[in-house]
């Protein structure tokens, strides 16, 4: 291997939300930090300004933000006793590919976990005991709580200057926000996003069945607005070319929009774009990283030194590059032992879909966020004895933008899907369809789990991540539980048919309607037996290797990821600048 | 893997123009900016005749799916008019058809519902087959090619691929297939017309959706009533 770049303090593999926001630490900190990102520069004047984002088929039905399963895929079993096979096509793993990551294309419901999704074993032990657990069901606590990170939330909100209202100011309830949340120290730095027809109906309807509904808190700048790094949003106009889109405006909260700006800024800082990390180079006794190495565009090999690794390429690559790293020992299902791609798991998904008789929604006026939800049945807010499952769902509705070749199939049940009748029906159902979303909690099992594929191989020739799963006992029991309230609640709207669904019915497939929340595989925790990280997402085995993102969490939330990995990324960060700069070694011993 | 399938996938990337750009490698001090540059879609070049990939015959057929999926009637034109084959037609000439983005390496095996699609065709060459096995049970049915059948025995055909009731043998699954004209015909009706389909905004005016607009901040506070916005799109008037 010839060509070997300058050594820095710290490479940061993947430039994601992860990436950008520790960059911004290290390099403030006055670290020389390299970013390698395997996508493209993007850049909203040229790749996304209004002229160009309104094309759904484009942005939308063809995925190009995203990244191409030509480049990278998984292949999927629902089972070990099945063979895995290559996900071919455009599926739920929807993967970022460019600066920014998926934080250019994402939907933006920016939420805080609840105090219990980071310590679910020590709260359900408290309050119902083991017996509630059903199972091989995979719960741990985090070792990091709700109140450690509470602070690193409110910086993350003032740094994508997050549209929202607090249910929870320092311990108080506050009217309008979520009575559910934990308590905040601050309010959201922007008033929440306007509210339509749909928000309305939903708010009244849960209203009527004693529930609390909220404005979810948003990642579209609702005003203008200056963020704490100098960097100015614009409001967000409710163009509805926002999930899958970039953002012409400078109005949703992104890297792009948000970070980056004040990132390229500095001298300390450099992006390789183009360039995919092969893996982590170790030191002879394995204890320590010395780089990684990587392919820059023209397929050439290059090594980049570095005294700190960082992975934050996305929880899927974060896992797939520990094993090809051989960082950490993989887990073997058989044996129960082996942490790296043990406790994956994905997002429990059911609801309702549901038609109004003569309703003008107006739908395609909407965010990505633009939202209003209920808490009521998520993550332990209620009583679950007797119910045989832990967690819940937050139950949503959206107006985040409908699209006319997205929504073909929201049709009344028994429509047929083409001809002048489905014409008639689409036509009415544009106006008078939508849907309830309950986004549940997931915990993962130890038959669920990642590893390296034996038979299929990425461009590269390095092996896919083999991906085992299917929706667990615990999970189904939530999901057909919240799919009642999901009915109830669209019945209360008012709607003529509601029709319940519920994904974990069924096998869990990557094509099947769900979310593309994916989680775990490289969890943080407190014992190196059934974590891969310490408490500072630091390797227990290589101590300058940070792994940073969804991969992360040992379970997931009723709620989307990205608030509280990006939450993570900075309290790792600090731990990094404060302690681990002076120490260079592990932050947490281990007791033997 | 095959030494030969990895060239042609990398090929296949290389040559894939709506897969993002590569630009500037090493970027620091500021951010790179191409003045006057704009990321537009890649639309191919129609070849002489007009068209693009299929040929006269196949244009045809396409056209006259896509008129009984979307029929004309008093909401609309029809599919054919609306220019769904033409937009299919550039469609398969492009990065779409030839399956740019689609995983291919590796061996094809079919395997479970949850599994997905492992069929080692492009979307361009399921089109091919499937035109030609479409004829060939028409032929073999009827002694005449889909486009002589009447609207009731199209419709019968279609019903029957959907359903899986009906197998056009071997060359192509016949579910897949319709899957994917189905796919392609609602979105050369509701893409951009931009994209050859979608004539005068046709299917925007039938649903009342607004088109290429981003700026609803003015009307998001008539909550519950009816919005007349006149659509539209992406075509360039200045040009
Ligand atoms: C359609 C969609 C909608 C979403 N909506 C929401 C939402 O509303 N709310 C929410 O909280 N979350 C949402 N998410 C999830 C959210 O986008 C992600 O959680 C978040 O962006 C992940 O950030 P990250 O930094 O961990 O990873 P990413 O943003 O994926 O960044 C990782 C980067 O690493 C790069 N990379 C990967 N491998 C390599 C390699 N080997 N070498 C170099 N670079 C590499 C990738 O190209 C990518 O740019 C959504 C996701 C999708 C796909
Ligand atoms: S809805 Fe708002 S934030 Fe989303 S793309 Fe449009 S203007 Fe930007």
């Amino acid at each position: 291997m010839a060509n070997v770049r300058p050594k820095v303090d710290a490479v940061i593999v993947g430039l994601g939300w992860c990436g950008s926001l520790m960059a911004e630490e290290l390099t403030r900190a006055g670290l020389n930090v390299v970013a390698i990102e395997r996508g493209p520069w993007f850049e909203t004047s040229t790749d996304f300004p209004p002229s160009v984002d309104t094309d759904e088929l484009r942005w939308d039905t063809r995925r190009s933000m995203l990244l191409p399963p030509a480049i990278e895929t998984t292949t999927f079993r629902n089972n070990r006793s099945q063979t895995a096979l290559p996900t071919r096509d455009w599926s739920l793993n929807e993967l970022g590919y460019n600066v920014g990551g998926s934080g250019t294309h994402w939907a933006g419901m920016a939420w805080r976990f609840l105090p219990f999704d980071f310590e679910p074993y020590s709260y359900t032990l408290k309050r119902y005991g083991k017996q509630q657990l059903t199972d091989g069901l995979i719960v741990q606590d985090w070792g990091v709580t709700y109140d450690d990170l509470e602070p690193f939330y409110d910086r993350f909100e003032k740094i994508a200057g997050v549209s929202g209202k607090a249910g929870v100011l320092n311990g108080k309830q506050v009217e309008g926000g979520n009575i559910f949340e934990g308590s905040r120290k601050n309010e959201f730095p922007l008033p929440p996003l306007a509210t339509t027809r749909l928000t309305d109906l939903f708010t009244e309807g849960s209203k009527k069945l004693g529930l609390h509904p909220f404005m979810v808190p948003a990642g579209q700048a609702s005003q203008a607005y200056t963020n704490p790094l100098g960097v100015r949003m614009g409001p967000c106009t409710y163009c509805g070319y926002c999930l899958y889109y970039g953002c012409g405006n400078f109005s949703k909260s992104s890297p792009n929009a948000c970070v980056i700006p004040a990132l390229m800024q500095r001298s300390n800082f450099t992006v390789l774009t183009d360039s995919a990390v092969l893996r982590a180079t170790l030191a002879e006794d394995g204890k320590t990283a010395t780089g990684v190495t990587y392919l820059d565009r023209n397929r050439k090999e290059w090594h980049q030194p570095a005294d700190i690794v960082i992975f934050s390429a996305f929880q899927m690559q974060n896992v797939r590059l520990l094993l090809l790293s051989k960082i950490g020992k993989p887990y073997d299902p058989a044996s129960r032992s082996g942490v790296v791609g043990r406790a994956y798991s994905f997002q429990t998904v059911s609801g309702a879909n549901l038609f109004f008789e003569d309703e003008q929604l107006n739908q395609y006026i909407g965010a990505g966020a633009l939202s209003v939800q209920v808490d009521d049945y998520n993550g332990d807010n209620f009583d679950h004895r007797g119910k045989g499952f832990i967690g819940g769902a937050g139950i949503l509705v959206v107006a985040r933008g409908a699209r006319p070749i997205g929504n073909a199939d929201a049709v009344p049940p028994g429509t047929p899907r083409w001809g002048s009748d489905w014409k008639k029906a689409y036509t009415h159902a544009f106006q008078n369809g939508t849907f309830i979303f309950n986004q549940g909690t997931s915990f993962s099992h130890d038959e669920c789990y990642l590893d390296l594929d034996p038979e299929y191989k990425d461009a590269n020739g390095d092996p896919l991540i083999r991906v085992t799963f299917d929706y667990n006992e615990n999970d189904r029991r939530m999901a057909r539980f919240t799919e009642d309230k999901a009915v109830e609640i669209g019945k209360a709207m008012g709607a003529k048919i509601v029709n319940g669904f519920d994904s974990a019915a069924t096998n869990y497939g990557p094509y099947l309607p769900a979310s593309d929340h994916t989680i775990g595989g490289a969890v943080m925790g407190t014992d190196p037996k059934t974590s891969v990280l310490n408490r500072y997402q630091q390797s227990w085995d290589v101590h300058n290797v940070f792994v940073l993102g969804a991969s992360s969490f040992p379970n997931n939330a009723g709620y989307n990821p990205t608030s509280t990995i990006a939450a993570l990324s900075l309290w790792t960060a600090k731990a990094i600048i404060e302690q681990y700069l002076s120490k260079r070694g592990p932050l947490v011993e281990v007791s033997a | 893997m095959q030494r030969r399938e990895f060239l042609s996938s990398a090929l296949a990337l290389a040559a894939a123009s709506t897969l993002p750009a590569a630009r500037a490698e090493v970027v620091s001090g500021g951010q790179p900016w191409e003045p006057g540059q704009a990321n537009l879609p890649a639309l191919p070049a129609p070849r002489q005749g007009g068209l693009a990939y299929f040929t006269q015959a196949e244009f045809d057929t396409a056209g006259a799916l896509a008129d009984r999926l979307i029929p004309a009637d008093e909401l609309s034109i029809g599919g054919k008019e609306a220019g769904c084959a033409t937009f299919i037609d550039r469609q398969l000439a492009g990065d779409y058809g030839r399956g740019a983005t689609l995983y291919r390496l590796g061996r094809f095996v079919k395997g479970t519902p949850e599994q997905g699609t492992q069929s080692p065709l492009t979307p361009a060459e399921r089109w091919r087959k499937g035109l030609v096995a479409i004829d060939a049970y028409c032929q073999k049915t009827f002694s005449k090619t889909f486009v002589q059948l009447d609207g009731a025995q199209q419709d019968e055909l279609l019903r029957g691929m959907e359903s899986g009731k009906l197998e056009l043998g071997s060359e192509v699954e016949t579910r897949e297939l319709f899957e994917q004209i189905l796919a392609n015909v609602r979105e050369g009706f509701f893409a951009d017309p931009i994209y050859g389909g979608n004539k005068d905004m046709a299917s925007w005016k039938m649903i009342g959706f607004p088109g290429a607009r981003y700026d609803f901040r003015d009307v998001i506070g008539k909550k519950g009533q009816k919005l007349t916005i006149i659509p539209t799109s992406l075509i360039d008037n200045t040009l």
